[in-house]
């Protein structure tokens, strides 16, 4: 589903990615790990489109699209979803139209007929139970006045809604307490299926207690040094970041 | 300038009183002239395609009929539906070119407690001895504006609340320019708010067809002990014409204002809410949205005086530019020796959506006490990056997105609006507008 080769991104004069190289099939769960400043926030974003970053080498395969070529909105219409790490808060406009135009937008690139207010409101409770949310929050303003929790809750949400191919999560579990990060979690095992891929971006193994990774990678400066499976987490756990740093740019494909 | 000497000496004779007080508003107008850029009130502002313009007294029915047909009978109901806010149940005064409708308006069923007329009537008929207020509270000496409307005070709105009166509808005042080219018209109204009692009122100007006219309106407000009056100042004139409006408020102590001003008309716009806050703990909030597009000039000034202590005052207005619209704010706060515990917040937050669009804000305060605390801010911007980034991740395009947060900035102050049929409408037209500039 998704193939990356030797990635080269950064801001400005600052190269973060310094040549990343992965391979993501449809049913797979990856887990990107590291120490701060590795890069792999940048990984997320750059998949998703964040203009911010620059690509000045390498190429990203999508489905045999070319990733690159293509604005943020339309990767997300062609089934990427990135849940921030530090979701935005739009004061003025409700979760649901946000989220209901979301689903619009994507549904009408796709050839799809647009659902109404109240079509749509049967659709999302469901959803809902899924991140033990209520419905009330609907009409409150987008992450306006939510605790962490309830943002990175509201990610898994809007996921759960925009059912995408490819799931990028950025730093999930960053500021949350267990209850509230075994409610994310479930909500992304829920979500898991053969037809779709995850990439979970995570500085620490506790989430990879819930969810389970079939790959986990370790970045560090801006490459892929080393790869293995849900063991590797398990090592990091007990052994740090250090000892990897020694180790040289690793090809970093998966199995 | 001789044009309106000419008016002025043309309008029928009056009663002692009132021939007085536009004699006085005439002379304070003739030897004051229209501002200038010099003056600091103004200095955002240039009201020369005002001064070069030569207005006539708009023709009403009661001058007779002019040249350019009659008036009054032009404007009819179902024009005025679409500004109504679909409430029947509101009370409504309807003024074509600054007269009062009784054809139009529909105020029934207030009496008891609350005495509502047109302001021609009251002067008329010397029921509520308007000559009580009128001219006391609005201050002309300093202002050519308001001197010219006092010096052609004729209609508006006379609203007295006897001590403990609540209406239970908004009372919505509707004054409806017929468009007569070049012409003006000096609505004057005049509320009385005894202690205790409560309503909303709201100002819409509005018009029926687009041409240059001019609308210099005054409005005076009286709040006694208690008394809480929520105020809308809805301004949707024409794009070709000219508007000044000002709304000049006096608080007894504990009493509320609540004001809220929307200003979207007019090729050149300004609006004045003043208030002085006179007597202990009374409080007042004033919010206001301003849009502007095309090469309008809209300016808001508000003043807050805060004369008696332990007086809150809150304050936000937000403005939307675009094109190569011009928006200016100025938010006066003058905090006296005496007003101890003062507690002012003002804040306004512009948004500029194109490269030509261009904001003047001023925050002003004069503090002449110690213990207060008083807060401002101004803050000049575009659409937040990662905002639009975080709704392209969902599928949304730019376009949509600029709609949408545009939207969002505006709704923020919007949100402070008690009145519900108020709010949705606003937002109804707030929506409707940045959507389609995307399109465009």
């Amino acid at each position: 589903m998704l193939e990356i080769n030797d990635l080269h991104a950064g801001v400005g004069d600052r190269e973060i990615l310094k040549g990343v190289t992965l391979r993501v099939n449809a049913g797979e769960v990856h887990a990107i790990m590291g120490p701060n400043g590795s890069g792999k926030s940048t990984l997320a974003q750059v998949l998703a489109g964040n203009p911010s970053y620059e690509v000045t080498k390498g190429t990203v395969s999508y489905n045999g699209q070319n990733l690159l070529e293509l604005d943020a909105e339309v990767r997300a219409q062609n089934g990427i979803f990135l849940a921030f790490q530090y979701p935005v808060e739009i004061p003025g406009v409700s979760n649901a139209y946000f989220l209901r135009s979301a689903y619009n937008e994507i549904r009408k690139a796709n050839g799809m007929e647009e659902v109404d207010p109240l079509e749509f409101l049967d659709l999302v409770e469901e959803k809902l139970k899924l991140v033990d949310m209520d419905q009330a929050m609907l009409s409150r303003s987008v992450n306006q006045g939510f605790s962490g929790g309830e943002k990175k809750r509201n990610e898994i949400f809007q996921m759960a809604v925009l059912a995408p191919r490819l799931a990028i999560l950025d730093e999930t579990d960053s500021g949350l307490d267990i209850d509230a990060l075994r409610i994310v979690a479930q909500g992304v095992n829920t979500l898991r299926s053969p037809e779709n891929a995850t990439i979970v971006v995570t500085h620490y193994q506790r989430l990879l207690n819930y969810i389970i990774p079939d790959f986990v990678h370790v970045i560090s400066n801006g490459r892929i040094v080393k790869s293995g499976g849900k063991e590797l987490a398990l090592e990091l756990e007990e052994k740090g970041y250090d000892w990897l740093q020694d180790v040289g740019a690793g090809a970093g494909a998966a199995a | 300038m001789e044009a309106y000497r000419a008016d002025f000496q043309r309008q029928p004779a009056a009663a002692e009183w009132l021939h007085a007080l536009r004699t006085h508003g005439m002379a304070r107008f003739e030897s004051l002239g229209f501002p200038t850029t010099k003056n600091e009130d103004w200095h955002f502002t240039s009201v020369a395609p005002i001064a070069e313009r030569t207005f006539r007294a708009a023709m009403t029915s009661k001058a007779g009929v002019s040249s350019e047909g009659s008036t009054a009978g032009m404007v009819a109901r179902a024009d005025l539906k679409r500004f109504t806010f679909d409430q029947p149940a509101w009370h409504s005064l309807v003024f074509v070119n600054g007269e009062f409708s009784e054809n139009l308006s529909s105020f029934a069923g207030l009496g008891g407690k609350v005495r509502v007329s047109s302001l021609a009537q009251a002067i008329r008929s010397g029921v509520g001895r308007p000559e009580r207020h009128l001219g006391k509270i609005a201050a002309f000496d300093k202002h050519a504006f308001t001197a010219l409307n006092t010096a052609f005070i004729r209609d508006g709105a006379f609203i007295e609340l006897q001590a403990d009166a609540v209406v239970d509808q908004p009372i919505h005042l509707i004054f409806v320019s017929e468009g007569q080219g070049e012409s003006i018209s000096h609505p004057r109204n005049l509320i009385v708010a005894a202690q205790n009692s409560r309503a909303t009122i709201i100002e819409s100007y509005i018009c029926i067809r687009d041409t240059p006219y001019f609308t210099n309106s005054v409005t005076e407000i009286s709040l006694g002990e208690g008394a809480r009056i929520d105020h809308y100042k809805i301004q949707r004139e024409s794009e070709k014409s000219f508007h000044v409006g000002t709304t000049q408020i006096r608080q007894a102590r504990d009493s509320q204002l609540h004001s809220f001003s929307f200003a979207v008309g007019g090729s050149l716009a300004r609006t004045n809410i003043y208030t002085t806050l006179e007597g202990n703990a009374a409080t007042c909030t004033l919010n206001g949205l301003y849009l502007a597009d095309g090469a309008q000039h809209i300016d808001n000034q508000t003043s807050i005086e805060h004369i008696a202590p332990n007086c809150p005052s809150h304050e936000i207005y937000k403005g939307v530019l675009d094109g190569r619209s011009h928006g200016v704010f100025n938010g006066k706060v003058y905090v006296h020796p005496e007003a101890q515990k003062t507690d002012g917040k003002q804040s306004n937050n512009n948004l500029l959506l194109s490269p030509t669009a261009r904001v003047d804000t001023k925050p002003q305060l004069e503090i002449f006490a110690d213990d207060v605390k008083c807060t401002h801010g101004a803050t000049i911007g575009r659409l937040d990056e990662i905002a639009m980034f975080y709704l392209n991740s969902r599928g949304i395009g730019p376009e949509m997105a600029r709609t949408l947060l545009t939207y969002a900035f505006a709704a923020d102050v919007l949100e402070t609006i008690e009145l519900e049929p108020m709010k949705s409408e606003l937002e109804r037209m707030v929506l409707a507008r940045f959507a389609s500039t995307a399109a465009a």
